[in-house]
């Protein structure tokens, strides 16, 4: 480990930490100037977050320990899948800790604990929640190990940073395999960030919700960071969606002028992205929750097929 | 006893260690004292010793002994190797944690005298021993007959109980089926020495056809044991049948024996293994997996659920052999190295997070006399210290980092991987299909845990009775914590243990996985390029990220806490009836897996004055498969004993008729 990729592995913390609300804020202006409307601003978020953390937190009589550890849990984990995603620069010292399959794992880490702390309180939505988000993630998980594997093959490596260097100084060719994996990508994305048409973020009281029936029994500051952490696995996942499939201006090293173009770039990146997800979420409908099988099914599908692609004809 | 070999002298002293134990049970059969708090202390005292010798022996050369018992001209042949010293380690480590939970466990007045179950207990554990340590086929076969016998004991403790004899009938059966198997397979390795000293086998050379034969008896054998689908049928029946000790010992243990024997005689006693041999065993091993792990979703009883588990995570033990043969068949040795390694650890790794689930639910049994699901619930306030081991196993069993579980997972994965080197495009194409298969059976599997953990120790108590619930007694949480402490070990030191399994290897397939696996810090098979995982950094990134997480909000805004009822979108009625149940929580998967199930449906209509709904999942394998040959063999039996008419003359008419028939052959 050397002193120079602690810097841009802090650096990269700090901007996913920092900037994952307001990529939230984001996305749901684009969604409101999509549907003409004036939207709340890009920093309301964070007004959110201010607002439940100085809250006190209610806390349901029969809730035990796990159920008060669980949103800091939360939060560590995406910070440190935020770690291992190289969205800025590839020279990350603590991606030798963890690869890409270790990443999966750590998402499933977090939604075992998420669905194990909805059981806790013992309340009809909360078990229909945790059920619900195991469903679609039985299914999610798979996808997006395919579609890493698919990526792995071309780079012959499970480490997230070889993948990223291998697959930016690459000539501007298309590989078919890659695009396979994209679009399954993006629909487990949808999926597994509780979005349209699988889950619908912004509503409550549905009996069709996922995220939300599982934190209903949080207040406070631990919904607080429970909310945080959902923005932040979104940015996380972008930041792979990145990282596969637009790998251009994520520099090698830590020169630190190169980390501030390197954010500007990533910005600009996430900025689209951001357009392009409440672009979906508005054209799209929310499917019934038996369908979600069927969806996530598919995307389970396309991503083997893109190995297979890549397997059978090099591609 | 000829040569010297300390080791080997010590694991069987320790076999007859365990023997001793359970004879001196039978002196104060009824005693529960004497036997739980003396003898199974004992006996996990001889676990350790156990896992120590093996420990040290897996490092050393093998060893070898001929006993002077045995049958007339034919002793007994012993050997210890890196394989059986494995093979050991594993049983000494989870025999240990189980023995001692045991000695909490067992009370009397529960079917078979405490004396005569410290009896079958230890004489399974010693014949378990035997079968590890046996270098010829009689030893192997009278031991493996000794485990199996002994284990049925054991499975019809309650045998006042009709369900718990009929499992343990069906178990008595597919047991013997198999060691008829293994029997035969014996009978083709010896070559036409009629030597059945191991060694000879090893010697033998074999026509490929026969070698092949050799190959299918013993997978049929062993898979028999090992609950390969479709062989698995008595592994539901029998885990739950069994007190929960021997249940974990089974499952944890036990099955592995089967494991052990088919990489015996896969890569020591056969020379030459063929692709397809791998091929059928990745398929079989596939299936297997995806199988139980489906079944194991759609559940209620938390013993049959654990069951059905272990006949998924012996699938992807059976997939990692298969790999392997692959691997070995196309002589890439390294590649082979890796994922033996990685299945042996998925083995170790098995026996502890599963033992610790048995010896959980058996605490629960205890605690609450309920194995439904559906009557359990929140007794992660009752009961703490086995609800936050059991969360250990839990994460474990569920593969997620940075727990035991995930490391096999992930050295599977990672051979995967590697296999698009394989120069045979038809294999090349089903590689995706099983990484494919594998991910989601691990996904699958998270599924499951949750549904068992979630419903037994979160929510709230569905039945009332539940308040009186009480947590373990010490020499359990011992056990449990043994069991625990392991889990968590093995996730956080694969290196060291990756040194250990090396040794396997290299007995094994001639290979080892090379310099890079001997870097002491970081996780790196093969190379740092390809991959690499550091489970300690990786655990201490995740408590660093928690406890700054915790300060920060703690000293940037407060740690006010108030208590009130649960919200539940404001709904005032709520009881604890309105929870998930078992069942509620299988229904996605019995929805998309339905063609794995039979099953029969009673719904209720909305005018029913007293509605009752009611689901019944059976195995389509017993329709398929068992019934028609149980049909056959009667009927078979039935035209057979047409012949039987009870009167000398017809007999007599025989005698002549053969004499005739003899007649005529000859002249």
């Amino acid at each position: 480990m050397n002193a120079t990729g602690l810097v841009s592995q802090l650096a990269e913390i700090l901007v996913a930490v920092a900037a994952a609300p307001l990529l939230m804020g984001w996305v749901g202006q684009c969604r409101a100037w999509l549907s003409n409307r004036s939207g709340a601003g890009l920093l309301q978020p964070y007004r959110m977050l201010r607002k439940l953390f100085q809250k006190d937190a209610v806390i349901a009589h029969n809730a035990s320990t796990l159920f008060r550890f669980v949103p800091y849990l939360q939060f560590a984990t995406m910070a440190l899948a935020a770690a291992i995603i190289p969205s800025l620069s590839t020279d990350m010292p603590f991606t030798r800790a963890a690869d890409a399959i270790a990443l999966v794992g750590l998402f499933a880490l977090a939604r075992v604990f998420i669905s194990l702390a909805a059981m806790d309180i013992g309340t009809s939505f909360g078990t229909l929640g945790a059920r619900r988000e195991m469903l679609v993630g039985f299914l999610a998980e798979p996808a997006l190990l395919m579609v890493f594997f698919t990526a792995s093959l071309i780079s012959a490596s499970t480490s997230l940073p070889t993948i990223v260097d291998t697959l930016a100084h690459r000539e501007l060719a298309i590989y078919p395999s890659l695009a396979f994996a994209a679009i399954a990508f993006l629909m487990v994305l949808l999926a597994e960030n509780a979005r349209i048409p699988i889950d619908n973020p912004s509503t409550h009281l549905e009996l069709t919700m996922i995220h939300e029936a599982m934190v209903l029994e949080y207040s406070a500051r631990h919904l607080a960071l429970i909310e945080w952490s959902a923005a932040l696995k979104l940015f996380n996942y972008a930041c792979i969606g990145i990282a596969l499939f637009l790998p251009w201006g994520i520099i090698p090293d830590s020169d630190p002028v190169g980390l501030l173009r390197a954010v500007v770039v990533l910005a600009l990146k996430l900025g689209a992205f951001g357009f392009g997800l409440a672009l979906i979420e508005t054209l799209s409908a929310k499917m019934r929750i038996f369908r979600a099988p069927e969806f996530l099914g598919t995307a389970f599908m396309l991503a083997v097929l893109g190995m297979l692609v890549r397997l059978l004809l090099g591609s | 006893m000829t040569g010297s070999a300390p080791l080997l002298e010590g694991a069987a002293v320790i076999a007859l260690w365990w023997v001793a134990i359970g004879l001196a049970g039978l002196v104060r059969a009824r005693s529960i004292l004497f036997v739980g708090r003396v003898l199974f202390p004992l006996g996990a005292v001889g676990g350790i010793a156990l896992a120590a010798v093996a420990l040290s022996a897996i490092l050393q050369a093998p060893q070898s002994l001929v006993l002077p018992l045995g049958l007339p001209d034919l002793p007994f042949h012993l050997r210890i190797d890196s394989l059986s010293a494995f093979f050991l380690l594993l049983l000494g480590a989870a025999g240990a944690g189980i023995s001692v939970f045991a000695a909490g466990y067992f009370r009397s007045g529960e079917g078979t005298a405490p004396g005569l179950l410290c009896l079958q207990y230890h004489v399974f554990l010693a014949s378990m021993a035997m079968v590890l340590l046996a270098d010829d086929a009689y030893l192997f076969m009278v031991a493996w007959e000794t485990m199996a016998l002994s284990s049925y004991f054991l499975v019809t403790t309650q045998h006042r109980i009709p369900e718990i004899r009929r499992a343990g009938f069906i178990y008595l059966l597919v047991a013997h089926v198999g060691a008829l198997g293994i029997l035969l397979c014996f009978g083709v390795l010896h070559g036409g020495s009629w030597d059945f000293t191991f060694d000879a086998m090893r010697a033998a050379q074999l026509d490929p056809r026969w070698a092949t034969a050799a190959f299918g008896l013993a997978l049929f054998g062993f898979g028999a044991k090992a609950g390969i689908v479709p062989l698995h049928v008595w592994l539901p029946e029998a885990h739950p049948a069994a007190p929960s000790p021997v249940s974990a010992l089974m499952s944890g243990v036990m099955l592995k024996t089967a494991i052990y024997g088919v990489l015996r005689v896969t890569f020591d006693l056969l020379h030459t293994q063929h692709w397809w041999w791998g091929g059928a065993v990745i398929a079989l091993g596939l299936f297997s997996a995806l199988f139980g792990v489906v079944f194991a979703a759609a559940q209620t009883d938390m013993k049959r659920l654990l069951a059905y588990s272990s006949i998924e995570n012996i699938g992807i033990v059976f997939l990692g052999i298969g790999l392997t043969i692959q691997f070995q068949a196309f002589g890439m040795k390294t590649l082979a190295a890796l994922t033996l390694a990685a299945t042996l650890y998925h083995c170790l790794n098995h026996a502890f997070f599963k033992a610790l689930l048995f010896l959980a639910t058996g605490s629960v049994l205890h605690a609450t006399r309920e194995r439904s699901l559906g009557k359990l619930g929140g007794l992660i306030h009752r009961m703490p210290w086995v609800a936050w081991l059991a969360l250990v196993g839990t994460l474990a069993i569920a593969g997620l980092p940075p727990l035991n579980g995930f490391v096999s997972e992930w050295l599977l994965l990672q051979s995967f991987l590697f296999t698009p080197e394989l120069p045979h495009a038809f294999i090349n194409m089903l590689v995706p299909i099983g990484a494919a298969a594998l991910a989601l059976t691990a996904a699958l599997s998270a599924y499951v845990m949750v549904k068992f953990y979630g419903v037994i120790f979160l929510g709230r108590p569905r039945e009332t009775d539940l308040s009186h619930a009480h947590d373990c007694g010490r020499l359990e949480r011992l056990g449990l914590l043994w069991l625990a402490v392991g889990c968590v070990l093995l996730g956080l030191l694969p290196v060291p243990m990756l040194a250990l399994l090396d040794r396997v290897n290299a007995l094994m397939l001639g290979a080892t996985l090379g310099e890079q696996a001997q870097s002491w810090w970081f996780l790196a098979p093969v190379s740092a390029q390809r991959a690499t995982y550091n489970p300690a950094v990786f655990l201490l990134g995740i408590l660093v990220a928690f406890v700054l997480t915790y300060w920060g909000v703690r000293r940037l805004y407060h740690g006010r806490v108030r208590r009130a009822d649960p919200w539940d979108c404001g709904y005032p009625l709520q009881t604890s009836r309105m929870q998930d149940t078992a069942e509620g929580f299988g229904q996605p998967i019995r929805q998309i897996f339905e063609p794995f199930f039979r099953m029969k449906r009673e719904l209720p209509s909305p005018f029913d004055l007293a509605p009752r709904y009611r689901v019944e999942i059976e195995d389509h394998v017993w329709h398929w498969l068992y019934l028609p040959v149980a049909w056959a063999v009667e009927g078979t039996s039935r035209l057979i004993g047409r012949l039987q008419q009870g009167r000398i003359a017809v007999y007599l008419l025989y005698s002549f008729i053969t004499l005739i028939g003899l007649l005529v052959l000859v002249l």
